[in-house]
């Protein structure tokens, strides 16, 4: 199967200060490559501190890499730390929607940026697609009207998948996307996102602490540890047979 | 207000009108926001509405006390000076220069705190830490003392009291709202708002301005207090207004030799300054509370 996401080599450093004049080199990413094809789940764990994160924000964009490639379908997106920034098709949903969602404005308007700076629909086919996507993620389109505060949790992340997904995207890195949320609410977005999933060929990555969740949802597996890749493969494989020390003590938890 | 709702409504409302309903229930805040309009209203149509002249003087009514007193003419609601000056008409015109000039100082050094500290929260490294320390160092002046030295490189009068107040507060303003901005430009929603493609206007404009303005508004009460009582200082030191002209401080100023025959002169202007800081710092404490209880649920 051609995979439609495919990064190969990625390096990120961060320069962090240790003491008043010297800095130190920390190597968050360490010649990362995995792909992931139309309509799988690759998943990421690791213990906190291993780069998951800084792994999601880069394939989303919102960091650049130092060097090492991104690519999506045939295009480059990510050249050595050179980034096409136009592009929407991966998309990131944050850990806490509460804080991911600008309070100052409201669903609606929200929505209608993320059309408005990609997109060249007219201000009635945008309402159009705003009222389809609340509506695919189980909202209501009078919600539009509303400001972030008036919603619970599961709602608030439902909103930030209509964000995510508004803009067609091919991937969706959710990142800790589900941990904050109770077991009955996480089990409905789950379903919600492997519904959407099937109706149209998204590809996930999921970083997560929650293994059930991991077993349930993804076909791969990435376990991750200071910034390198110590296993990768099917998750049943690895699941039921971890080779690395890093794997079993993640697992026996 | 009914007191039931026959019908479930959504209560569908915006942070602004949020900030509104908790701020009526707080009733300090809200006479003080009367107290503050009314000034407001008493500065803009003062010379249209007070019953006499400023310097139109009553050569049969000298020193006479307020109306209420027993030696006082209905004629001189409050009384008249040592020149038979009317001083309802005097402190009425007053508003217009203590209060009005405040108002217009406070609004000149926020539309240039705005501009100027939204640049310095979005410029990083050596430029806006440049800016940062040459801020900090303006800082360990008090504006008071700052607004003097102005008007001693200006020299006095009414206008260059304004400009050195708005050059006093200047700093402490780009200070605040560039923290501000920094503040919630390390925000998952800007981060979030950025990777929808917003470019840096956007994100000044939709992301930061609408969950600052309130904060902006805070800060301009509290730049409005310190320039009432700047502005009537400077008038009271003959820096700043000079006698004909009925500022306030420079009225108290003036009036000061007759505290013990005719204390409502020296009393009244005194009173009018305390109540127009009095209502300015109620309305943004109000505000300031307002904002926390917001934040917290």
């Amino acid at each position: 199967m051609q995979p439609v996401l495919k990064v190969q080599a990625l390096n990120k450093t961060f320069r962090i200060r240790s003491g008043i004049f010297k800095r130190r080199l920390l190597h968050v990413l360490n010649d990362i490559s995995f792909c992931v094809a139309e309509g799988e789940t690759l998943a990421i764990i690791g213990e906190t501190g291993s780069g998951k994160s800084t792994l999601a924000r880069v394939l989303a964009g919102a960091e650049i890499a130092d060097s090492g490639q991104i690519l999506l379908g045939s295009a480059t997106i990510e050249d050595d730390g050179i980034r096409e920034l136009s592009c929407r098709h991966i998309r990131l949903i944050f850990q806490d929607s509460n804080r991911s969602l600008n309070p100052g404005l409201t669903i609606g308007d929200i929505l209608d940026d993320c059309l408005r700076f990609n997109t060249l629909l007219s201000a009635k086919q945008r309402l159009v697609k705003i009222k389809e996507t609340l509506i695919k993620v189980g909202l209501l389109a009078d919600h539009q009207e509303y400001y972030p505060h008036m919603f619970s949790g599961g709602q608030l992340q439902r909103i930030a998948l209509a964000r995510a997904i508004i803009l067609d995207p091919k991937v969706l890195v959710l990142d800790e996307a589900l941990s904050s949320l109770d077991p009955s609410v996480r089990a409905q977005i789950v379903n919600l996102l492997l519904k959407l999933q099937k109706e149209s060929g998204l590809s996930f990555i999921l970083i997560t602490h929650h293994l059930s969740t991991v077993r349930h949802m993804s076909d791969q597996v990435m376990v991750m540890h200071k910034g390198k890749i110590v296993e990768y493969g099917d998750t049943e494989a690895i699941f039921n047979n971890p080779n690395s020390i890093i794997t079993q003590r993640l697992l026996n938890y | 207000m009914a007191k039931f709702k026959l019908y479930s409504e959504e209560s569908n409302r915006s942070p602004l009108s949020r900030l509104w309903k908790k701020f009526k229930r707080n009733h300090p805040a809200l006479v003080g926001l009367w107290i503050f309009m009314a000034l407001l209203v008493l500065a803009v149509i003062a010379p249209v509405v007070s019953p006499y002249g400023i310097n139109q003087q009553h050569s049969d009514a000298l020193l006479l006390p307020p109306s209420w007193h027993d030696a006082g003419n209905v004629r001189f609601l409050l009384g008249t000076d040592d020149l038979g000056r009317d001083v309802l008409s005097r402190l009425m015109n007053g508003a217009t220069y203590t209060f009005g000039l405040s108002v217009v100082a406070a609004l000149i050094t926020t539309f240039f705190g705005v501009i100027l500290g939204t640049f310095a929260g979005l410029t990083r490294g050596i430029r806006s830490s440049f800016l940062n320390h040459l801020l900090d160092i303006t800082l360990t002046i008090p504006s008071l003392l700052l607004a003097i030295i102005i008007i001693a490189i200006l020299g006095p009068g009414l206008m260059n009291t304004v400009w050195a107040i708005v050059f006093a507060l200047l700093p402490q303003h780009i200070h605040s709202i560039r923290n501000l901005v920094v503040q919630e430009l390390n925000k998952d929603y800007i981060t979030a708002f950025r990777l929808d493609g917003a470019n840096q206007w956007y994100i000044i404009r939709r992301g930061i301005f609408p969950n600052i303005y309130e904060q902006i508004v805070v800060i301009f009460t509290m730049a409005l207090s310190t320039a009432i009582l700047d502005i009537a200082a400077l008038g009271f030191l003959k820096l700043g207004a000079q006698p004909p002209v009925t500022e306030w401080g420079a009225i108290l100023a003036e009036n000061l030799g007759l505290i013990y025959i005719a204390p409502w002169t020296v009393g009244l202007p005194g009173v009018l300054l305390f109540l127009a800081v009095l209502a300015t710092n109620l309305v943004g404490d109000g505000l300031r509370q307002v904002l926390k209880d917001r934040k917290a649920d």
